[in-house]
């Protein structure tokens, strides 16, 4: 290199997997996954900690990963988009999500599909006003919120059977999609 | 492959049923590959020197010391890309890079293709211009006036004049002698910009002599023309490919400067080139909503008939030309596909000044004036004492009828519209306690508590292409292979799901399901050509190819299975993957060794409507849109803040292909119009935008965001696609001024410029209690120089359908 840039060991506990990286101590850990580790389901959307698109899980709670440096979050356990189905099996939110229709261009999903697993682990039978709060701090352009509310509604709801009718009817779309049916 | 499922109610199998997007599973597992998440090796990151003045002249560029930093491997100016380009042909006015002139703070001068973005950024920093600083002109005003040191454009005028336009339809004089009450107002939309959540990105490599270009474009074609003209290459050297999209809405429908500079340093250095732009960029790209002035005057009868209407606007369009001639047509439009105006004058302006480029933002140039009109409306029902729903209604077009301006209209659900949000929201019985009806029992309404009612009307494409030519404005091919169906269109889905659009339409058609449709979209080497996910036009038009190209393919797979089976073939159903007695794959083995490869195409190109003058081809659609919205609100009288409880909308789709995004577009266009209504501004001093971050630049959170009750109306259009129509842009228009009315209905005090914001409500009740006109917004209309009106005779009001399709 032909600069002088302080590098720094980090070892990172990302999804499960642990992973030892030399990158420059100022980089942020939303560049560090996205260009270190190719982890580019993390999205952002303005660099400056605003629109919520970049949030991880750190140790089950939202973090916004373009204020977040590795060195400060050593030893603890990263979640994002990536890590967030059980192989091909889609966790309860994605699955809710793509019956609904919650994710339209699909840029801020990620990020919003965290924050609400991060509510749901914490309060399993959110009122929709609690959601709203929970996921207050991301953005979305497209669906005008509407249906993403349905789409944790709905999930919940299948862990605990409080989900309304109207929800449930709506989800429609008949069998559950698995992930290999969208890349047949 | 597919489970055997029965046909629905309306009589289909795939049309009207709510399913998956095909890339749901991507998007919400982080693997859909946006163009910033391409990383190819030995990739170059680009960034771009932009100008920090509003206008000034380049007297010079010196590189040098960018170009000796380790680390940069390429750095280019205006002199390295001279050529002009632009959407439009009639404003070939922008340079991907400039060396004469910059005409907004934004402008790029230089770009530099570096091993890392920080050196990039730096070698940026490294690069010296000398400016000789011109003085800005920021407002209508001043555009208007004599100019200072020099004109922005060296084409238009007078003055920073850009466009003039002057149009009139039917004898308006006359109209207004006719009326027995004429009414003028003068109202201000601000702009506001798209603020997609995904920030401009491109990629390009340069193998073999040919261009490849990944973006996060909405318009792979017109993409792919710009970057022929200014690279001087032919088109076959050229590779356009839409990357997974993270949003429009009308700001990435132009060709960007950043996407011809990668192209150009991958040329340079023969490695990828990635350039993304930062927020603050985007800020600055905008080509979003222009601001625009308006006045407004109309004749009624004492019924409340309309006589005559004469609309004035004046748009400030920013440094460039950008999809300006078009918007400004646009604000004059579609007045008369919602109400029937039987005799209009239009005079539109659009004025050049030193800001970023205006340009089309979800509704095109339309939004502005659906808020005049409707509001315009409601203080003339005000005026004569009538109810003013009652007012418009009595207004509304008809059905399969021609409007003054020569607008075909075919479907129209507006009366459907209007009573399902009527009834719905109760915003009739709202009207009797208001007026203190004894007779109902309901408490009566507090003070600040209102209802606003308002509905619009928008396009299903644009009836004629931004470039003359006789093509088809969709194409579809489709190939069947050992069972197997590809669908290929150079459609863009940016998150609006086209591509479940194309899927429906092809499944249905082949007795499949939407999930065994393969699709390649938006590929300049591998689809034909589509005009681009703008003006809604892709379900109505890619559609209607799909539906050609499908029941092609179709008709081979029945005739080789008739032929087999001895069945004749208008016997053979094709339902649940079965055509006939035999599986789809069985049929489509059969088909092959029949007909050798199967492929189909279809393609759409719309009627030839436009009418008999100039300017005639903005408007046309082949068919229109329609929605009627309730708002509900309360605004605090004493904080001016508005907080929207309920918003009710009934939209006229013509078919819901698949109701699941259809409520999808609703709501988000629901919610754009809200968030223009009360907070959205594109605002600037000295040249700066005063809020160029997500922060500071206001749209509507999860805590903002109402309840949303929709209705979709199904009129079934008689040339959409199984009667489809749009439903991307439409529902915005109606909530903007439903959101103003109610506020007079809640405080009496009418805001009269977008958005409404609790200062301006504060002030109108300031001016109520002062006992002067309870209302904030503009008071006066510039004199603009418009030439004489063309008058046009308008056609026959009746449209009969024989003749529907060519007036």
């Amino acid at each position: 290199m032909a600069r002088d840039v302080d590098r720094q060991v980090v070892v990172l506990d990302v999804n499960g997997e642990r992973a030892e990286l030399f990158v420059p101590v100022h980089k942020t850990l939303l560049e560090v996954l996205r260009e270190d580790m190719q982890l580019t389901g993390t999205k952002h959307g303005c660099e400056l900690g605003e629109c919520g698109t970049c949030t991880v899980l750190v140790d089950g709670k939202p973090e916004l990963s373009c204020l977040v440096l590795p060195v400060q979050i050593e030893g603890r356990a990263i979640t994002t988009i990536e890590g967030m189905a059980s192989g091909s099996e889609l966790h309860p939110l994605q699955q809710a999500f793509v019956e609904l229709g919650a994710a339209q261009c699909g840029y801020c999903s990620p990020g919003i599909l965290l924050a609400a697993k991060s509510l749901l682990e914490s309060n399993g039978a959110p009122t929709r006003e609690e959601i709203r709060e929970a996921l207050a701090g991301n953005l979305c352009r497209c669906t005008g919120y509407s249906k993403i509310l349905d789409a944790v509604e709905l999930a919940a709801g299948r862990v605990l059977p409080t989900v309304s009718g109207e929800v449930a009817r709506r989800a429609g779309g008949g069998p559950g999609v698995k992930d290999d049916d969208a890349h047949n | 492959m597919t489970m055997p499922t029965t046909e629905s109610s309306n009589g289909f199998s795939v049309i009207g049923k709510p399913f998956p997007k095909p890339d749901a599973v991507s998007k919400v597992t982080g693997r859909a590959v946006y163009a910033d998440d391409m990383l190819p090796a030995r990739t170059l990151h680009c960034r771009i020197l932009r100008s920090p003045h509003p206008h000034a002249r380049i007297l010079s560029v010196d590189t040098s010391a960018a170009r000796r930093m380790p680390g940069v491997q390429a750095v280019i100016t205006g002199a390295d890309l001279p050529i002009k380009f632009g959407i439009l042909p009639v404003t070939q006015d922008e340079r991907a890079l400039e060396h004469e002139k910059v005409r907004y703070v934004g402008d790029p001068i230089a770009a530099v293709a570096a091993i890392d973005e920080e050196i990039a950024a730096a070698a940026c920093d490294a690069i010296s211009v000398e400016y000789e600083v011109l003085e800005p002109v920021m407002s209508i005003d001043e555009a208007l006036a004599e100019t200072k040191d020099e004109r922005i454009q060296d084409y238009g005028g007078p003055n920073n004049i850009h466009k003039l336009v002057a149009l009139e339809f039917g004898d308006v004089d006359a109209g207004f002698e006719r009326a027995d009450h004429v009414r003028e107002d003068v109202f201000f939309f601000q702009g506001n910009t798209h603020l997609p959540m995904e920030q401009h990105s491109a990629i390009a490599t340069f193998v073999d002599g040919r261009v490849t270009l990944w973006s996060s474009t909405q318009v792979v074609h017109y993409v792919h023309r710009a970057l022929a003209k200014v690279l001087e290459l032919p088109m076959n050297r050229i590779r356009v490919i839409g990357a997974a999209h993270g949003g429009g809405f009308g700001g990435k429908t132009d060709p960007f400067a950043h996407e011809i500079i990668v192209c150009k340093l991958a040329m340079l250095t023969g490695r990828p080139v990635k350039c993304t732009l930062t927020r603050e960029e985007v800020f600055y790209a905008h080509r979003g909503r222009h601001p625009v002035l308006m006045w407004v005057r109309t004749g009624v009868t004492k019924d409340g008939l309309i006589t005559a209407m004469h609309f004035k606007t004046a748009l400030d369009g920013g440094a460039y030309g950008s999809y300006g001639v078009a918007s400004t047509f646009y604000t004059g439009a579609l007045q008369t596909v919602t109400y029937d105006i039987p005799a209009y004058r239009f005079e539109g302006c659009r004025v050049f000044t030193n800001k970023p480029p205006c340009g089309p933002k979800r509704g095109h140039g339309t939004p502005q004036p659906r808020f005049a009109l409707e509001l315009h409306l409601e203080k003339i029902a005000h005026d004569i004492g009538i109810d003013s729903v009652d007012l418009k209604q009595r207004n509304f077009v008809k059905p399969m009828t021609r409007t003054v301006n020569w607008l075909r209209i075919t479907s129209c659900g507006l009366d459907e519209c209007t009573e399902r949000v009527l009834t719905a929201s109760g915003y009739r019985t709202r009207q009797k306690h208001s007026i203190g009806s004894i007779l109902n029992a309901a408490p009566a309404r507090r003070r600040g508590r209102g209802m606003g009612f308002a509905i619009s009307s928008y396009m299903s494409g644009a009836g004629t292409a931004i470039y003359w030519n006789d093509m088809p404005h969709s194409e579809v091919q489709i190939k069947v292979d050992r069972g197997g169906v590809t669908a290929y269109c150079g459609a863009m889905d940016i998150g609006q799901g086209s591509d479940s659009v194309l899927a429906a339409i092809v499944a249905e058609e082949l007795g499949l399901q939407p999930r065994d449709i393969r699709l390649v979209t938006a590929d300049t080497d591998t689809t034909p050509i589509d005009l681009g996910s703008y003006s809604s036009r892709v379900t109505f038009m890619a559609g209607n190819a799909a539906l050609e190209a499908a029941r092609k393919m179709r008709d081979m797979l029945v005739e080789a299975v008739a032929a087999k089976t001895g069945i004749p073939a208008d016997t053979v159903t094709v339902v649940a993957g079965r055509i006939g007695d035999l599986s789809f794959e069985e049929a489509s083995i059969l088909a092959e060794a029949r007909f050798g490869t199967l492929t189909s195409a279809g393609s759409y190109t719309p009627p030839k409507i436009a009418g008999p003058y100039k300017g005639s081809g903005v408007g046309p659609s082949p068919a229109y849109s329609y929605s009627a919205c309730v708002v509900d609100l309360d605004a605090d009288p004493r904080t001016g803040i508005v907080k929207v409880n309920k918003v009710w909308i009934a939209h006229d789709v013509g078919r819901a292909i698949n109701p699941l995004l259809v409520e999808g577009q609703v709501e988000g266009g629901i919610y754009m119009g809200l968030g223009e209504a009360l907070m959205e501004e594109q605002a600037f001093r000295k040249g700066l935008h005063k809020w160029p971050s997500m922060l500071e630049y206001k749209s509507p959170t999860f805590m903002d965001m109402p309840e949303v009750e929709t209705f979709i109306v199904e009129t079934v259009d008689p040339e959409g696609p199984y009667g489809a129509k749009e439903a991307g842009q439409g529902p915005l228009l109606p909530v903007i001024p439903a959101v103003s009315s109610a506020v007079f209905d809640a405080l009496g005090v009418w805001i009269d410029e977008v958005p409404v914001t609790p200062e301006k409500i504060v002030e109108a009740l300031r001016r109520k209690e002062k006992g002067e006109t309870p209302r904030f917004g503009p008071v006066r209309f510039p004199s603009i120089p418009y030439p004489t009106c063309i008058k046009v005779e308008p056609p026959s009001k009746e449209l009969d359908r024989a003749s529907a399709a060519s007036i």
